[in-house]
């Protein structure tokens, strides 16, 4: 049983989007497609498979391209992802993959022993990047840095960790390139996960005026009343989501993109302090 | 009543960590106070910064009180692409705490954890010993009414 390299079986742990989730025993030499779609049980919810996390913390992402590929040692190497710990996320087309690749690196920053410099202080500088990114503050050319910086950590820490912790970046990067584009050129997440990269609002003609919002507010930043109907003030709102779970008319919605009023906020605090300069 | 836990066991080094644990359990604010670290440092002659080491090195020890339910609730990766960081958003609101703190009726302590082992059921937060799985917002609110109301 199992390939010529990698033989016998091998367990995994399957979770995410698919409906069978749980501990699984396959040969090896099973492809991807029959891992998720057979045993797996397929996407929950008849969702889109969008991408799986392959080998905990260290691995990397594959796209659907890689649905055929053999799961064995080998060939998930060739292919950016390892078996690791025998992880296995699959997640559908709802999830940021600039989000996930971030968390991900949360997880090295915060296990690295720091003993060697390219682990320590290179993790770190990639993680504080990978924030600027979701929350907004990504500039042109800070995904060539971070490949950069992931290929010199790759190759200069002492250990696995620092080895193999800029994988889930740089696999995300070359799979899913288009996102990074978006977060960074337009501040705009494609799956509304980046709660910086969104704005909520309250769709007026729909609105009934029950104030529900308003009082569920951490931050009292909705005002209104019964004949005026409800407004989010954007600039104080801390995207809590709060307002839109109550809401009973489901007339809050979720918009991609930075509001305007906060954009104008942003450079007129920004001009303020040139000024001041 | 900290060196009758003590007495249970042999005074050797090796039993520090279940002495601790013990003491620990049996605490209604599931702590170490700096009179039971002082008590088991004389009994088993191991000094008091040895064993402070001991108890802030693992995280299941805690030097300060904490509620009579403990919420640990799983940050690894299959728990958080499940959507763990709206659930702990959620517990924030509902308690009224940071990770890390009690809350002001003495009921519950928030804290983080890694894998429970239960993937499979993502996300998972463990409450005490009773493990809590496919955790929704709506699950989240029923579980500590449930609890706050006893």
């Amino acid at each position: 049983m199992g390939t010529e390299t990698s033989k016998g079986t091998k367990v995994f742990a399957l979770t995410g989007d698919i409906r069978n989730t749980g501990l699984v025993e396959v040969p090896m030499g099973i492809t991807l497609r029959e891992l998720i779609f057979e045993v797996g049980g397929g996407m929950v919810n008849d969702t889109t498979f969008k991408a799986v996390q392959l080998g905990g913390p260290s691995g990397g992402c594959l796209t659907k391209a890689h649905l055929d590929v053999s799961v064995d040692y080998e060939s998930l190497r060739e292919k950016g992802a390892m078996m690791g710990s025998g992880g296995v996320i699959v997640m559908n087309d709802s999830k940021c993959m600039v989000n996930i690749a971030k968390f991900f690196l949360d997880f090295s920053v915060g296990e690295s022993c720091g003993k060697c410099s390219p682990c320590r202080i290179g993790l770190k500088q990639m993680y504080d990047k990978m924030h600027s990114i979701t929350t907004g503050q990504g500039k042109e050319g800070d995904v060539e840095e971070l490949i950069q910086l992931g290929e010199a950590i790759k190759q200069l820490s002492l250990c696995g960790l620092g080895q193999s912790a800029p994988n889930p970046v740089l696999s995300t990067i070359s799979y899913f390139r288009e996102e990074y584009d978006a977060h960074i050129r337009e501040r705009n997440c494609p799956t509304l996960e980046c709660p910086d990269l969104l704005h909520f609002l309250i769709d007026t003609p729909k609105c009934i005026g029950c104030s529900l919002c308003a009082k569920k507010c951490p931050v009292s930043c909705i005002n209104g009343s019964r004949e005026e109907k409800y407004v989010i003030h954007q600039i104080n709102c801390v995207k809590c989501g709060n307002c839109m779970m109550v809401c009973p008319v489901k007339a809050i919605d979720k918009i991609p993109g930075i509001h305007p009023d906060v954009i104008v906020a942003e450079t007129r605090a920004r001009e303020l302090a040139e000024n001041q300069d | 009543m900290f060196l009758d836990v003590c007495k249970k066991y042999t005074p050797t080094k090796d039993n520090l960590i279940y002495i601790l644990h013990e003491i620990q359990d049996n605490h209604p604010q599931h702590y170490i106070s700096e009179e039971a670290v002082q008590t088991v440092s004389k009994y088993l002659n191991v000094p008091v910064n040895h064993i402070y080491g001991v108890l802030t090195f693992y995280s299941m020890y805690s030097t300060k009180p904490r509620g009579k339910y403990i919420i640990r609730l799983c940050e690894s990766p299959p728990c958080y692409i499940k959507g763990s960081d709206n659930i702990l958003r959620r517990l924030k609101s509902l308690l009224h705490v940071n990770v890390g703190e009690t809350t002001k009726d003495g009921l519950f302590t928030l804290e983080l954890c890694a894998c429970l082992g239960v993937c499979g059921n993502a996300p998972v937060m463990m409450v005490n010993d009773d493990v809590y799985g496919d955790l929704t917002e709506e699950k989240i609110v029923s579980i500590i009414d449930k609890l706050g109301e006893v």
